[in-house]
C-alpha cells in the first residue's frame, strides 16, 4: 500500500476576520406574486338552486359549494382530472349524455341536476361495476358510496374463479371466449411482491390513472408505470410486466399516495395487515417535516403503538402537494433501527 | 428526461427497423450521454406508430430489444411505448410466428362461411394464437376486415425482410394456408373485378363511384385526364371563403356516423388562423365498423380523388399539415393512397406551392393497428401524436383543441370526396339533390344476405326496401328475418319497418340512426342470438378500457346476453332488466361513442324480440 | 442575512432555470418536482454540473464543465452578457456598487478563455449567457457541487454577480437559491450556529447586538467569533482544542481526508457524542449521550431552503434511555450550576422571537396556522417574505447598494498530474444520505453499494470492467471499490459517494483543502489514479 501523504501544503488561512457588518438592511415592502387575472363570475342552476362561481370552475367545484355530495374515485384534488370513473356524473340540461361533474366547467345559464333518477342509476351502475369486478375490500370509500346508491354488485353472478382472469392475453376474444355468463368476470390475480417497500395488489385495481399520473408528468415525471392492453384487459404495467427492480421505479410512493383502494400499499402495511396487527382505528398521524435534505417536505407519519407504519404527505401541502421521495416516504425505519439506545 | 432503459439491446434487425424510420443513428448522439449538450428531441413521439408498425413487420412482434431501442431514439420511458404498442390489435407483444393469417369472424362473415373456415384451421394449426413462434405460421380471429361484399375475408401478414400483407376475399382455407406458408413471397391475389365491389359500376348519375373501373388507381395522369384538380382550380379561384360559403350551402354533413354540419367546422378552423396560425387536417380512413367498406373501394379505387379532396380542404381551410389516418388492416389502400402522394408531391399537388402559387399543403399517411376506438375522431389523434388510442373529454371540441393541441378538421374519407363536385357545381346544386335534411347522394354498404353485395350510391331519399331491391332482394333463403342498419354501433330492424327512408332524419324517426350506412339483412336461418353476442364481444373486445361504464359494461353485457340466451343460467329473469340497465349507463355515462352506443344494436334487437324467430332459437346446445 | 432569496413557487413560473452544481434529481427530489413543473409549463432548463446527472438530462442546455472551473465559466458568462450589452443597466446603476472593478475583473475572461478553462464550448457559454440575460424572470440554484470548493464562497459571489448584472434578484420568479443539504441546516444558520453570528444572523463582534443577548441571558458572550468545523480540526492539529462535544453529525467518517481526521479525534482528551445513532465517531467518544429524533420524537421547528421555519412534532416516544437534546442540554447546564427550569420548546421559541427581529412575527400559533412561515417576519400581522431583496426594486433604493465582488478563477487545490490523472468528485445518490447512518436502516431496491464509477472510455483505458475491484488512489490514501460504468460521466473523470463508509471510506481519498470565509472542504475535486488488483488478490 502506498505510503500515506500528508495533506498538501497549501492550505490556506482560515478564519481571517471579515468585517462585521454595521447597519441591518431595513426590511422592503413586503414582495408578492404578481396579480392573477380577475375571474368573471359563472351563474348556474344546481338542483334547482342558484350559485356563483369563478369563471373556469368544474361543475363539482360549483356542487360542493352547495354543499351538495358528489361521489368521486379517479378525482384528486393534486391532479389533473382524467374523468374515467364516470361515478360523479350529472344531468346536464339539453346535453345527450351525462357529464362528469369533475372535469367539465361551469357555463353561464347551465342547469344540472345532481340527484335525478338517471344520475343515480349510472352512479349506481357504475359502483356495481366495480364492486363486482374489482376487490374492494381496502376501499372504505367506495363500499360507503355502493351503500349509498344501493348498489347490488353480487347480481351479477359469482365471481369467475381467478384461472379465468390470469394475466391477460393478447389472444383476440372472440363468440368460443370462455365466457358463458355463469360467472362475472374479474381483475383477480396474485399480488406482485418484488420488493421490500411497497406491494401492487391489481385486484383491487379500478384503473383510477392516479398512480400513472403521479408516476409520470405530474408529479414524479419518473414514467415506470403507464396502462396496457385494451377494454377490460387494461392494466397498470411496467413495460412487459418487468418486476419494479427492473423498471425506472425509483420507489417515491407517489403512486401509493393517491392509490384509492389499497391496491398499492406500504410492505409494512401489506405485511401487517396479512398478520391481522394492522388497526388503523388505533393509529394516530402526526405531522412533522422530513429529516432528509433541506427541501421542507411535511410527512404525515402513522403510528401505531409506538412504531412508524406508514408515511403520507398532506395533498394540501404546498411544498409537496402529497409527494415524497423514497427517503422521506420509506426511510424512517432507522428510528426504530440497531444502534439505538434501548 | 432521465430516461431508464434497461434490459436487452437491440439485434441488427431490431436497430434496422427502427431506422427504416427515424433514419440511423448519428454516432454519439444517444449511447453517450456525455456528449450531448442539449436535450433530446421530444417532439417525435407521433411517430411511435410508425416505427412500431416497422418492429411488429420486420421482426413479427414488439420485441423489448427493439422497443428499448426506439425509446431511447423518440427519448420515451418504455413503460408508455409499451402501454401504446400493447394497445393494438395488430401488434404481439410476445414471440409469434412470421406468417399470420386473420380470419374474419365478424357478422357479415360469421353467416357466410367464416366459421367454417375457422375449423378448418384450427385443424391445422390448434387454437388461434397457439402455434409456436418457431412453426413459421399462426392464425387469429379478427373483427370485421371490411371486406363484407366478398364475404368471407381473411388477411394474411407476413413479417421479415421483405414483409407482405395480402387481403384475401372471398378467402379458401387451403389457399391462405399455401399463401402463409411461404412467408417470402408475397402472394399473387386472384384479380377481383371491381365490379363485384361496385355492382353498378359504369352506371350513369353516380357522383363518388363514378370514375371507379374507369382508371388505373396509381396514376395521377389518368386522374388528371378524367377531370382531376380542375376543382383545386377552382376552389382556389373561389377562395377559402367562398369554398367554405359552398360547402355550407351544400349542407353536406358528415357521413362518418355523427351527422355534424361539414361546413361549420370548416369555418370554425378558418376562423381559428388569426389566434392559431398553425391548424391541421386530419382524414379519418379508420373505417372499422363491422359491415363498412365504401371508403375503402374509394381510397383503393379512386385514390386521388380523397388526395385531391384534402387538398381543397386543407387550402380552404387554411391547414398546411394534413393527416391521413388509414386502417391498419387496408393494405391496399394504404399502399395506393401512399403512391398517390408521392406522386402528387412530385407534380406539385402537394408541398410547396400548389399549383405554384403561394400555398401549401402537405399529407402524411397514418396507419392504424387494429382498434375500432380509434375511428373515433379524439382517440385518432392520440394514435397520431403516439398515446394510447383514448377518446378525451369533449369539449373542447377538435376545432378548437384537437391535434397536438391545435385546432383541426377532421372529416371522414366519405364526406371529404363529396367536396370537388360541390366545388365544381355549387353548394346549391348539391343541396338540390336529395332530401331537404340529406343533401347530395350516399354511399351504402350491403353484404350479408342480400342478392348483390357491394357499395351502392343513390340520391338521400331512397327507401330500405328499395336499397335492397337495388342489391338484388334479400339473399339466402329469401325470407327476411331482419336487417341491421348502421353497423354493430346501429340498429336492427324488422321487415316491417322497410320503408323506412334512408335519410339521417327518416332513420331517426324511428329511433335509429343511419351510421356508418350499413344495411345487412338477415335471412330466416340466421340465429340472431349468435350475431348480438359477436356484436357484445366485438364492444367488449374494442372497448379501450378508459371509462368504467364501457370497460366493465361490456363484459357485463355479454355475459347478461349468455345468460338471456342459456336459459338454464341463474339469474335469468334478471336479464333483460340488467341489460337495460347496462345498456342505459352505457349510453348515459361513458366517455364517447363507443360506449354510447355499444348496446344500440343488442337494444334494438330485444326490442323486437318477438318479431326475430332467430332470437328465441336461443344457443344451439352443442355450443 | 444567508438564505434562498426565492420561494419554491416562483421556480414554477420562471421562464428560465439554471442548476449549478446542483443534482436536485436526485439529491432534493421534491424540489424538483417543482422544477419539472416549470420545465414542463415550457420554463428553459439549463444544468451545470460536470457529470450528465438525471437532472441534466431534463435540460435544455447542459454544460458539463470541468469541476472547478465555476468562476471561469460565470466570469466569461458575465464577459459575454457585458459585451453584448445585455446587462440590466438601470437596475446596476440603482442598486449595485463596485460595477466598474467588476467590468474589469472579467476582462480577461473570453468565451475562448472560458472554453479553455471550462471544456465547455464557446457558444454554449455565450448561449446560456444569452439566455440568462434575456428570460424575463431567471432563478439561479446551486447546491454542494459550487460550495465544497476550496473557493466556495467566491463561487457564491460569482453566481450573485451574475444575478446582480442581469438584476435577476428581488424580483418574483428571479433570484439565487442554495438549496441545502440537510433540514435544518438553514435553521442552525438561523439559530446562530454559525462561528461569528448569534440567533437571526446577527453578528457576534457587534457590540450592540451582542449586548442585547447578554442583558436577556444575564451572561457576558465572548466578543470573537468562533472556529468553523475545519478550524476547530486545524486547532486540534496544534493542541490548542483538546475537548469537543458533537451533537448529531459524524465527522470522523463524513470529514474530507478522513485519516486524518480520525487521527485528530482520537487523540482528543476528552470526546463527548450526543447522537440518536451509535456512529463511529460516537464510537469513539469518552461519553456518549443518546439523544431522540428530532424530527419525530421531540417538538421544535427547522427551516427549509426556502427559508420557511417549520414545526417538527412529537409523533413518538424516544426508546428507553434515550432524551429529547433539549432535555439533555437542561440537564447538563444543570449540573454545570445553572437551572434553567423544565424544557419547553414553545418557550426558548419565545425568547428566540424576543432577540432575533426576523422571528419575531412567528409565533408557535401562526406556524401552526400557516403550516410554517418565511422569514423575516417582522411582527404577527407579517405574512414573512414570498422573496428576499424586493427594496433592491424601490424607488428611491431602500439601504445600501448590492456589491459586485470580483473574484478570480483558481483551479481545485489537488492537482491532476500523471501520477493521478483521475478527477474524482463525491455526490450523493437519490435512496441515501450522507454517511447512511440513517438510510442504511432501510431496504432500497435501488441501491448498489459503493462503487467507482467511470466513463466506459476510461475502462478501456485503464483495461478495468464492470464489477471489477480495484485500488483508487489519492495523494492521501487509497480505497479499495468495484467498477461502474456511467454514460454520465466523460473521460478523466470518477464519481463515488460517502454513502457506505463500511464498505469503502471515500474520504480516505478526498482532500481537506478548505474555503477560508467558510470552512468547507473540497469533496468535490480529488486527484486519484486507479490501480488494478493483481489477479490473485482476494476480491
Amino acid at each position: 500500500m502506498e505510503k500515506k501523504k500528508p495533506a498538501i501544503q497549501e492550505r490556506l488561512p482560515f478564519n481571517e476576520p471579515a468585517p462585521c457588518p454595521t447597519v441591518p438592511v431595513p426590511p422592503g415592502p413586503i414582495p408578492a406574486p404578481p396579480p392573477a387575472a380577475p375571474r368573471d363570475q359563472v351563474t348556474l342552476t344546481v338542483d334547482d338552486k342558484t350559485v356563483r362561481v369563478p369563471e373556469g370552475s368544474t361543475l363539482l367545484e360549483a356542487c360542493r359549494t352547495l354543499g351538495i355530495d358528489t361521489p368521486t374515485l379517479c378525482y384528486l384534488e393534486n391532479l389533473n382530472p382524467v374523468n374515467v370513473c364516470r361515478v360523479c356524473v350529472v344531468e346536464l340540461e339539453g346535453s345527450r349524455t351525462l357529464v362528469p361533474a369533475c372535469s367539465r366547467r361551469v357555463e353561464n345559464g347551465m342547469v344540472i341536476r345532481t340527484d335525478s333518477e338517471r344520475v343515480r342509476l349510472s352512479r349506481r351502475m357504475v359502483l356495481e361495476f366495480l364492486a363486482s369486478s374489482v376487490n374492494v375490500s381496502t376501499a372504505p370509500e367506495l363500499q360507503a358510496y355502493l351503500e349509498q346508491y344501493g348498489g347490488q354488485p353480487e347480481r351479477f353472478g359469482p365471481a369467475a374463479p381467478p384461472e379465468a382472469a390470469e394475466e391477460p392475453g393478447t389472444e383476440r376474444p372472440a363468440v368460443d371466449c370462455p365466457t358463458d355468463g355463469r360467472t362475472a368476470a374479474t381483475v383477480a390475480q396474485p399480488v406482485k411482491i418484488d420488493n421490500d417497500l411497497y406491494i401492487r395488489d391489481y385486484s383491487k385495481c379500478i384503473l383510477c390513472y392516479k398512480c400513472v399520473q403521479a408516476c409520470g408528468e405530474e408529479a414524479q415525471n419518473t414514467f415506470a408505470i403507464a396502462v396496457a392492453g385494451r377494454g377490460f384487459d387494461s392494466r397498470i404495467s411496467t413495460e412487459y410486466s418487468v418486476p419494479l427492480p427492473d423498471s425506472a421505479c425509483v420507489y417515491c410512493g407517489n403512486c401509493i399516495g393517491v392509490c384509492p383502494t389499497g391496491a398499492l400499499m406500504f410492505k409494512s402495511e401489506y405485511d401487517m395487515r396479512e398478520a391481522g396487527t394492522w388497526k388503523e382505528s388505533d393509529q394516530e398521524r402526526t405531522d412533522t417535516i422530513c429529516p432528509y435534505c433541506g427541501v421542507g417536505c411535511t410527512l404525515t407519519l402513522h403510528v401505531q403503538e409506538n412504531q412508524i407504519v406508514k408515511v403520507t404527505s398532506p395533498l394540501d401541502q404546498e411544498v409537496t402537494r402529497g409527494h415524497l421521495c423514497i427517503k422521506g416516504r420509506f426511510g424512517w425505519q432507522f428510528v426504530r433501527g440497531k444502534g439505538r439506545k434501548k | 428526461m432521465d430516461l431508464h432503459i434497461a434490459g436487452q439491446s437491440p439485434d441488427r434487425d431490431e436497430r434496422s427497423a427502427v431506422d427504416s424510420v427515424l433514419g440511423p443513428l448519428q454516432a454519439g448522439k444517444v449511447e453517450s450521454y456525455h456528449l450531448q449538450q442539449e436535450r433530446p428531441d421530444r417532439s417525435k413521439r407521433h411517430l411511435l406508430l410508425p416505427v412500431l408498425h416497422a418492429i411488429n413487420s420486420r421482426v413479427g412482434w414488439i420485441s423489448p430489444g427493439a422497443l428499448n431501442y426506439a425509446c431511447s431514439r423518440l427519448n420515451l420511458p418504455p413503460a408508455e411505448a409499451f402501454g401504446v404498442a400493447d394497445f393494438y390489435g395488430l401488434f404481439s407483444m410476445k414471440p409469434r410466428p412470421r406468417a399470420v393469417i386473420h380470419v374474419c369472424d365478424d357478422i357479415a362473415c360469421l353467416i357466410r362461411g367464416a366459421p367454417a373456415i375457422c375449423e378448418q384451421l384450427a385443424g391445422r394449426l390448434g387454437p388461434p394464437g397457439a402455434a409456436e413462434p418457431s412453426s413459421g405460421l399462426t392464425w387469429l380471429r379478427s373483427p370485421c376486415l371490411g371486406l363484407c361484399e366478398r364475404a368471407p375475408a381473411a388477411l394474411v401478414s407476413a413479417a421479415g425482410p421483405k414483409p407482405w400483407e395480402c387481403a384475401l376475399a372471398p378467402a379458401r382455407a387451403d389457399a391462405l394456408l399455401a399463401a402463409a406458408d411461404q412467408p417470402e413471397h408475397r402472394p399473387e391475389a386472384p384479380p377481383v373485378p371491381t365490379s363485384r365491389s361496385v355492382p353498378q359500376q359504369g352506371q350513369p348519375g353516380l357522383r363518388l363511384l363514378r370514375r371507379v373501373g374507369r382508371l388505373q388507381p396509381e396514376s395521377l395522369k389518368d386522374h388528371l385526364a378524367q377531370g382531376g384538380y380542375e376543382a383545386l382550380r377552382r376552389a382556389v379561384e373561389l377562395g377559402p371563403e367562398r369554398v367554405i360559403r359552398e360547402v355550407m350551402d351544400s349542407k353536406l354533413v358528415g357521413r362518418g356516423g355523427a351527422a355534424f354540419p361539414a361546413g361549420r367546422k370548416w369555418e370554425a378552423v378558418y376562423r381559428a388562423r388569426s389566434s392559431q396560425p398553425v391548424r391541421y387536417l386530419v382524414c379519418n380512413a379508420d373505417e372499422s365498423e363491422p359491415g363498412t367498406f365504401k371508403d375503402r373501394v374509394i381510397m383503393e379505387e379512386d385514390p386521388y380523388l380523397l388526395i385531391e379532396s384534402m387538398t381543397i380542404a386543407g387550402v380552404a381551410t387554411g391547414c398546411e399539415r394534413g393527416f391521413l389516418y388509414v386502417r391498419g388492416e387496408y393494405p391496399l389502400a394504404f399502399e395506393r393512397l401512399s403512391h398517390a402522394i408521392r406522386q402528387a408531391r412530385r407534380h406539385g399537388f402537394l408541398g410547396k406551392r400548389i399549383l405554384n402559387l403561394d400555398l401549401s399543403f402537405d399529407i402524411e399517411v397514418r396507419r392504424g393497428a387494429g382498434a375500432y376506438i380509434c375511428g373515433e375522431e379524439t382517440a385518432l389523434f392520440n394514435s397520431i401524436e403516439g398515446y394510447r388510442g383514448e377518446p378525451r373529454n369533449k369539449p373542447p371540441f377538435p376545432t378548437e383543441v384537437g391535434l397536438f393541441g391545435r385546432p383541426t378538421l377532421v372529416n371522414n374519407v366519405e364526406t371529404l370526396v363529396n367536396v370537388p363536385g360541390i366545388v365544381l357545381w355549387g353548394g346549391r346544386s348539391f343541396a338540390a339533390v336529395g332530401t331537404p335534411g340529406s343533401t347530395g347522394t350516399k354511399l351504402f354498404c350491403l353484404s350479408g344476405h342480400v342478392g348483390r353485395p357491394g357499395v351502392y350510391e343513390v340520391p338521400f331519399g331512397a327507401s330500405l326496401a328499395s336499397l335492397l331491391e337495388l342489391a338484388g332482394g334479400v339473399g339466402g333463403s329469401g325470407r327476411l328475418q331482419g336487417v341491421l342498419i348502421g353497423g354493430a354501433a346501429g340498429t336492427f330492424l324488422s321487415p316491417r319497418e322497410l320503408d323506412t327512408p334512408m335519410t339521417f332524419e327518416g332513420t331517426r324517426a324511428i329511433g335509429a340512426a343511419l351510421g356508418s350506412a350499413v344495411v345487412m339483412p338477415f335471412d330466416d336461418s340466421v340465429d340472431l342470438s349468435r350475431i348480438l353476442l359477436r356484436i357484445a364481444a366485438f364492444f367488449r373486445d374494442e372497448s379501450c378500457g378508459q371509462c368504467v361504464p364501457c370497460r366493465v359494461g361490456t363484459v357485463r353485457q355479454e355475459e347478461a346476453l349468455f345468460r338471456l340466451f342459456g336459459g338454464d343460467v341463474q339469474g335469468i329473469g334478471q336479464a333483460p332488466l340488467q341489460l337495460a340497465e347496462i345498456g342505459q349507463v352505457m349510453s348515459d355515462a361513458s366517455i364517447c361513442g363507443l360506449g354510447h352506443t355499444a348496446s344500440s344494436a343488442i337494444q334494438s334487437a330485444l326490442a323486437r324480440w318477438d318479431e326475430f324467430s332467430g332470437l328465441r332459437q336461443g344457443l344451439n346446445p352443442d355450443h | 442575512m444567508g438564505g434562498g432569496t426565492s420561494s419554491y413557487q416562483e421556480i414554477e413560473d420562471s421562464d428560465l432555470i439554471l442548476l449549478w452544481g446542483s443534482n436536485a434529481r436526485e439529491t432534493h427530489p421534491i424540489f424538483f418536482h417543482h422544477v419539472l413543473k416549470g420545465v414542463n409549463r415550457g420554463a428553459r432548463l439549463f444544468v451545470i454540473d460536470p457529470r450528465r446527472t438525471s437532472s441534466a438530462q431534463w435540460a435544455d442546455g447542459w454544460l458539463g464543465l470541468e469541476v472547478g472551473s465555476d468562476i471561469a465559466l460565470s466570469n466569461a458568462m458575465a464577459r459575454e452578457i457585458l459585451d453584448a450589452g445585455l446587462e440590466n443597466r438601470s437596475f446596476i446603476e440603482h442598486a449595485t456598487s463596485g460595477f466598474d472593478e467588476y467590468c474589469r475583473s472579467v476582462e480577461s475572461y473570453t468565451l475562448e478563455r472560458g472554453e479553455r478553462e471550462t471544456g465547455v464550448p464557446a457558444e454554449s457559454i455565450r448561449k446560456l449567457a444569452h439566455e440568462y440575460a434575456r428570460a424575463d424572470r431567471a432563478e439561479l440554484c446551486w447546491t454542494l457541487g459550487i460550495t465544497e470548493h476550496h473557493n466556495a464562497v467566491d463561487n457564491v459571489l460569482a453566481l450573485i454577480n451574475l444575478a446582480l448584472l442581469t438584476g435577476h434578484v428581488g424580483k418574483y420568479g428571479s433570484g439565487l437559491n442554495p438549496l441545502r443539504g440537510q433540514n435544518n441546516v438553514q435553521g442552525g444558520g438561523d439559530m446562530g450556529a454559525i462561528p461569528d453570528r448569534l440567533p437571526g444572523f446577527q453578528h457576534v463582534e457587534s457590540d450592540e447586538l451582542r449586548a442585547r443577548f447578554e442583558r436577556a441571558w444575564g451572561v457576558e458572550i465572548p466578543p470573537k467569533r468562533g472556529l468553523h468545523l475545519s478550524g476547530m480540526f486545524d486547532a486540534m492539529e496544534e493542541g490548542k482544542l483538546t475537548a469537543l462535544y458533537i451533537l448529531g453529525e459524524n465527522p470522523a467518517v463524513s470529514e474530507a481526508d478522513q485519516g486524518r481526521a480520525q487521527r485528530l479525534l482520537g487523540g482528543l482528551e476528552c470526546l463527548v457524542v450526543q447522537d440518536l445513532l451509535m456512529t463511529d465517531t460516537a464510537a469513539m467518544a469518552d461519553v456518549v449521550l443518546p439523544a431522540a429524533a428530532g424530527w419525530c420524537e421531540s417538538d421544535g421547528t427547522v427551516t427549509s431552503s426556502e427559508r420557511m421555519v417549520q414545526r417538527v412534532r412529537r409523533a413518538l416516544s424516544p426508546p428507553p434511555g434515550v432524551r429529547d437534546d433539549l432535555d439533555i442540554l437542561y440537564e447538563l447546564a444543570r449540573r454545570l450550576g445553572s437551572d434553567w427550569g423544565r424544557p419547553d420548546p414553545k418557550r426558548i421559541w419565545d425568547e428566540l422571537r424576543e432577540l432575533s427581529p426576523m422571528h419575531r412575527g412567528m409565533s408557535y400559533e401562526r406556524l401552526e396556522a400557516l403550516e410554517g412561515i418565511r422569514w423575516p417576519c417582522y411582527d404577527e400581522s407579517h405574512p414573512g417574505e414570498l422573496f428576499l431583496h424586493s427594496r433592491l426594486w424601490q424607488e428611491p433604493l431602500l439601504g445600501p447598494r448590492a456589491p459586485f465582488s470580483p473574484v478570480e478563477f483558481e483551479p481545485p487545490v489537488d492537482e491532476l498530474n500523471e501520477r493521478f490523472p483521475l478527477r474524482l468528485t463525491t455526490g450523493r445518490r437519490l435512496d441515501s444520505y450522507n454517511t447512511g447512518a440513517q438510510t442504511s436502516s432501510y431496504s432500497s431496491p435501488l441501491r448498489r453499494g459503493e462503487s467507482l464509477d467511470l466513463s466506459p472510455e476510461d475502462g478501456e483505458r485503464y483495461g478495468v470492467l464492470e464489477g471489477e475491484r480495484v485500488k483508487v488512489v489519492s495523494r492521501r490514501g487509497s480505497v479499495i471499490a468495484p467498477v461502474r460504468f456511467d454514460t454520465g460521466l466523460r473521460p478523466g473523470l470518477a464519481f463515488m459517494t460517502l454513502h457506505f463508509p463500511d464498505e469503502v471510506q471515500t474520504n480516505q481519498l478526498t482532500i481537506d483543502a478548505v474555503d477560508p470565509k467558510s470552512g468547507t472542504a473540497e469533496f468535490k475535486a480529488s486527484a486519484v489514479r486507479i490501480v488494478k488488483l493483481a489477479a490473485s488478490q482476494p476480491g
